[in-house]
């Protein structure tokens, strides 16, 4: 009964969120509905007893990926009314996504229903004595290893595709060389000059203003 | 009367917990706050607070009171309801990170599978709290904070993420009463973790710094160059949550670096009368310990620059907890540790 409640409030808010994000008028607060919906998502996790799922959920989508976002958003400067002006008129692409996705959602559901044994066929078998943790860790090493190499591979060569698309090597920007600063000694870096009243340093003078 | 007995009684136990833990907590929160105070006149040769009740003792409760009956202002141009939820989220979720916090065994809230996780989660949540004070401030330093505080404390995250990893390749469970109960042994504290991964323990000290905003990477308010940062037309009420916030988020990081690397609730040496101290007051010790070390090293060390921050966050801390990830792994794999690490 409290597990019922939970969903139907988790899924209430979520549903709700979701929507706001598409109907809300400031990006900034769509961003924002669009991480509540994030947050109430782990929530199912949780109470579906996916605990890992959940905190990760929360660790890399709503505390590294939505922050970009959230970011972004806010150094836009664009007119936010004029953005929402032709909204409605990819209402009928938003409606077909939407659409094929209910769709394969009905055939998941539906296999499921109509032949039980479908999931188990094609899915690694859910162990019931180890934490979700642990089971999760076990499949993801072993049956799945090389899917999970290759995710790995394919985050790499993105990352060197941005650094390689953005780096660019200025000539005249002056770096800080932690190293050198160091490595410094006082016998390289300052000398001690005795000045003598009325004569100054003369022509040989290190340093200072001409 | 069934009903009763499996759901409200449960419930009115938790609410119990919770409130008692959340009191304790709160009045730890106002004399660690004096205590760092103290400990930052003391080194720099000053009194400090000392004129509310005897040495200063009742200072952080008469802030308290200024703070409230203060009157909250709301700038023109602020997005008010996002103003206004900024503190509270702050303040919520640093304070939801001691639902997990085991004080001695067995005591806790919740005592869930995935401990370290929610606590890392919860503290990647708290950069929401700036940003949104930051965007919803109209203000060019606040923005100008919130934009500095989000990089600097993703970053970090990132470094804390493979410090904890390396304890839990050594402990073998994600629960916190686990992770403290596989640093009990016959030696005490050479026993805990602090002593074979040492360079991990001085990564998250520097990394806990940076994400909880503390001198010397409290570029987020710098008050030399933003004002004040993030919270800068912030005051009176929302402006104490943010401090309430970040004072126990604090607490929270150096409760989870006296149970990831100080042995939790044990005592120091496991022999007859350190033993015959409750768990609690260790913990409390050990706490105070990090407390003590944070403060000092406000007092100590001058504020890092932007650039530095970065550079100590990308190019020394990440490959230094990599590496260390990979030597950990690889010891416990084939030093012959693995039997006894994962049970």
């Amino acid at each position: 009964m409290i597990a019922a409640f939970f969903f139907y409030l988790f899924a209430g808010i979520l549903v709700a969120s979701a929507f706001m994000v598409v109907a809300g008028r400031n990006p900034v607060h769509s961003v924002l509905y669009l991480i509540l919906a994030f947050v109430n998502a782990s929530g199912l996790f949780v109470l579906m007893g996916a605990e890992f799922l959940a905190m990760i959920l929360i660790v890399v989508y709503v505390g590294a990926v939505a922050v970009l976002f959230l970011f972004v958003v806010m150094m836009l400067d664009v007119d936010f009314a004029e953005l929402k002006q032709g909204a409605l008129q990819y209402l009928p692409v938003g409606l077909l996504i939407g659409g094929i996705f209910l769709a394969e959602l009905l055939l998941v559901v539906g296999a499921w229903v109509i032949g039980p044994g479908v999931p188990a066929a094609i899915t690694a078998p859910i162990s019931t004595t180890v934490t979700n943790t642990e089971a999760l860790g076990l499949l993801l090493y072993t049956r799945y290893v090389y899917f999970f190499q290759i995710s790995g591979l394919i985050l790499l060569v993105a990352m060197i595709g941005a650094i390689v698309l953005t780096l660019r090597h200025k000539a005249r920007v002056r770096r800080q060389d932690i190293g050198a600063q160091v490595a410094r000694t006082p016998a390289d870096s300052i000398e001690v000059v005795k000045v003598r009243t009325g004569q100054g340093l003369g022509s040989n003078s290190v340093g200072g203003n001409p | 009367m069934e009903f009763f007995w499996t759901y409200l009684w449960p419930l009115l136990i938790i609410v119990g917990q919770s409130v008692l833990l959340l009191v304790i907590l709160l009045i730890g929160i106002a004399y660690i706050l004096l205590a760092d105070r103290k400990i930052w006149a003391a080194v720099q040769m000053r009194r400090g607070p000392n004129v509310v009740g005897p040495f200063g003792l009742f200072q952080s409760f008469a802030d308290l009171l200024k703070f409230m009956v203060k009157e909250p202002v709301i700038p023109a141009g602020a997005n008010k309801g996002v103003y206004l939820l900024a503190p509270l989220v702050t303040c919520v979720l640093a304070l939801a990170a001691w639902a997990v916090i085991p004080v001695d065994a067995g005591w806790m809230i919740a005592n869930i599978n995935v401990g370290v996780l929610y606590i890392f989660a919860i503290s990647s949540l708290m950069v929401y709290g700036i940003i949104m004070a930051g965007w919803a401030s109209n203000s060019k330093y606040a923005f100008l904070a919130a934009v500095r505080s989000a990089a600097q404390m993703v970053s970090y995250e990132v470094s804390i993420g493979f410090v904890i990893i390396t304890v839990l390749l050594c402990a073998g469970s994600l629960n916190l009463s686990a992770i403290v109960e596989a640093q009990n042994g016959p030696y005490g504290l050479l026993n805990w973790y602090w002593l074979p991964l040492f360079p991990m323990f001085v990564v998250f000290f520097v990394s806990a710094l940076a994400e909880t905003n503390r001198p010397p990477f409290d570029l987020v308010e710098a008050e030399s160059e933003l004002v004040a940062g993030f919270m800068v037309e912030y005051g009176s009420t929302p402006y104490m949550m943010f401090m309430l916030g970040e004072y126990v988020a604090i607490a929270t990081m150096c409760a989870l670096g006296a149970i990831l690397f100080l042995g939790g609730w044990l005592p120091p040496v496991p022999y007859a009368p350190f033993t015959w101290v409750p768990g609690v007051v260790w913990f409390a010790l050990k706490l105070l310990f990090m407390f003590f070390l944070f403060a000092m090293a406000k007092a100590i060390v001058p504020r890092y620059r932007y650039d530095q921050l970065m550079r100590l966050g990308w190019k020394v801390f990440l490959p230094l907890s990599l590496a260390m990830v990979v030597i950990v792994a690889a010891v416990i794999q084939y030093g012959g540790l693995a039997a006894t690490a994962v049970k």
